[in-house]
């Protein structure tokens, strides 16, 4: 049990490191949501004045940002995963005795905490925006969906990356996650989005888990039933790409 | 000079059709927006002040292509930047041709792949129900104002390579591609604009292409807002073509 813990830490101070050392590597990952939330919220500020957005535009669009963050944070996993692949350093760590689902753990436990960066300073750029402090307990849900869906996507880029072994697949890794944020009511409530776009976000587990994350902005009351939708959607994504990702491991080099 | 200007076009394309992975920037994110903002907005064509269109993706074209041809510029900056750090720019150097049909070869390919960008986003857009109320040569203005534009964006990459030398680093532009985007009136009327974006929006030559672009598509062609889109192409167009041979220059300079 504590070689497993040591293998999580290290692969944590790793990421960690890689932060602080290549901290230009970490920059577009919390510059675009950012440049996304301003850009955003500057242009189509005024469909907040449409009836159906239950609050400020600017706040109904920040946890959509804090995900975005999220996902992008998942995705560079899955590329730093090929970069490795690439190198031979991967093939290095296959050798190590440990259980390969650990190795994975490491990994995706690494972009859950490096999820936490975009997430906090989108969320000071909101309040800098005007955008109202949503509470402790909304924070304390929201920050374990973010770095839960961070997790989930780094899951399935790390699929993409062994599956490919290149850093080229990079895209792939990134439009999976940015597809399924997009098409939920990222932009605008069900009332307000056009039929077809409504129906793909019922359907849409990660739209529950947005809504998990708004709560606490908009309408700004946390309630358990969206938050334990928001739980089992997480849950159900991480299962289903989790348990892939770890069998796409086990069977690297065999 | 037209000979290596053409070699080097096709060279260029060549590489181009050759990677599909090289066209899903430019083409699959911007439809993934296109697609989310019409399904998201469409109801903002009934605030006070948007103009009358067909329909929210009818106006969303000029701002889903303009997105696509400045993913196109990245796109040319990595693709020289790869070029100097291989050596091939070093032996492109050293061959026997005017140095300057580096810059246009390359930025004819890229006039060549914004057509087909402009092409491919007017057919989607037909596909699910857009109409280009300016018909055939509203198209063609559109293509044309698209394609200058693009190859203006080709060139603003192409001097930022020749300039930093390394493509991580001209990558590192991509999110600031989005900023003088969404500076500008490419996404929403100016109008409706929220301080400080209208302010800048006024002064953005973005806002001027992305009119140019959209008006043969949400109206009768009007010869005053597509003559501004051209200009403004056109003077980004001569503009980075210029940087882009400046840089070149200076970087023949060194030893």
């Amino acid at each position: 049990m504590s070689a497993s813990i040591r293998v999580l830490s290290a692969f944590q101070r790793r990421a960690l490191n890689e932060v602080l050392r290549v901290p230009g590597g970490a920059i577009p990952g919390v510059l675009a949501p950012a440049i996304f939330l301003i850009g955003l919220s500057g242009v189509f500020g005024a469909a907040g004045n449409l009836r159906g957005y239950e609050g400020d535009f600017t706040a109904y669009i920040l946890p959509f940002g804090m995900l975005q963050g999220a996902t992008f944070t998942g995705a560079a996993t899955g590329v730093n995963l090929a970069r490795d692949i690439e190198q031979g350093w991967f093939d290095r760590l296959l050798l190590a005795p440990q259980r390969r689902s650990l190795l994975l753990l490491g990994l995706v436990s690494s972009a859950a905490l490096r999820a936490t960066l975009p997430a906090t300073f989108l969320l000071l750029v909101g309040l800098l925006l005007g955008v109202s402090w949503p509470g402790i307990e909304a924070l304390v849900i929201a920050y374990v969906l973010i770095m839960g869906f961070a997790a989930v996507v780094a899951c399935y880029a790390s699929l993409v990356a062994l599956r490919f072994r290149t850093q080229q697949a990079a895209p792939l890794m990134q439009i999976g996650g940015f597809i399924a944020i997009l098409f939920t009511t990222a932009y605008a409530p069900l009332t307000l989005q056009s039929t077809w776009l409504a129906d793909i976000a019922r359907l849409n587990p990660v739209n529950k888990i947005l809504e998990g994350v708004r709560q606490g902005f908009v309408p700004g009351t946390v309630t358990w039933g969206t938050t334990w939708q928001a739980l089992v959607a997480l849950a159900a994504m991480g299962l289903v790409l989790g348990g892939l990702a770890v069998r796409s491991m086990r069977r690297t080099g065999r | 000079m037209i000979r290596p200007v053409r070699a080097l076009a096709g060279r260029a394309l060549r590489n181009a059709s050759r990677r599909p992975q090289f066209f899903v920037p430019m083409l699959v994110f911007p439809s993934l927006l296109l697609a989310a903002n019409t399904g998201g907005f469409s109801r903002t064509t009934q605030l006070p002040g948007f103009p009358k269109v067909h329909g929210f993706l009818d106006y969303q074209l000029a701002a889903a292509i303009t997105q696509s041809l400045l993913l196109g510029g990245v796109s040319v900056g990595i693709a020289v930047a790869l070029e100097i750090e291989s050596g091939f720019f070093d032996r492109l150097i050293a061959s026997p041709i005017p140095r300057t049909s580096i810059v246009f070869g390359r930025l004819a390919a890229t006039f060549c792949i914004a057509l087909l960008q402009v092409a491919f986003f007017l057919a989607l857009g037909l596909v699910f129900g857009a109409e280009v109320q300016g018909g055939v040569g509203g198209a063609l203005l559109v293509l044309l104002v698209g394609a200058i534009a693009g190859t203006g964006f080709g060139g603003i990459g192409m001097s930022l390579a020749l300039r930093a030398r390394n493509a991580s680093l001209v990558q590192g532009i991509f999110p600031f591609a989005f900023v003088i985007l969404f500076l500008s009136s490419a996404f929403f009327p100016m109008d409706l604009l929220q301080a400080p974006a209208d302010w800048v929006a006024a002064y953005n030559p973005l806002s001027y292409i992305a009119e140019g672009l959209r008006n043969p598509i949400i109206a009768p062609v009007d010869a005053g807002a597509v003559l501004d889109g051209l200009v403004a192409a056109l003077g980004v167009t001569a503009a980075m073509t210029g940087l882009s041979v400046f840089f070149l220059r200076g970087r023949l300079r060194e030893p």
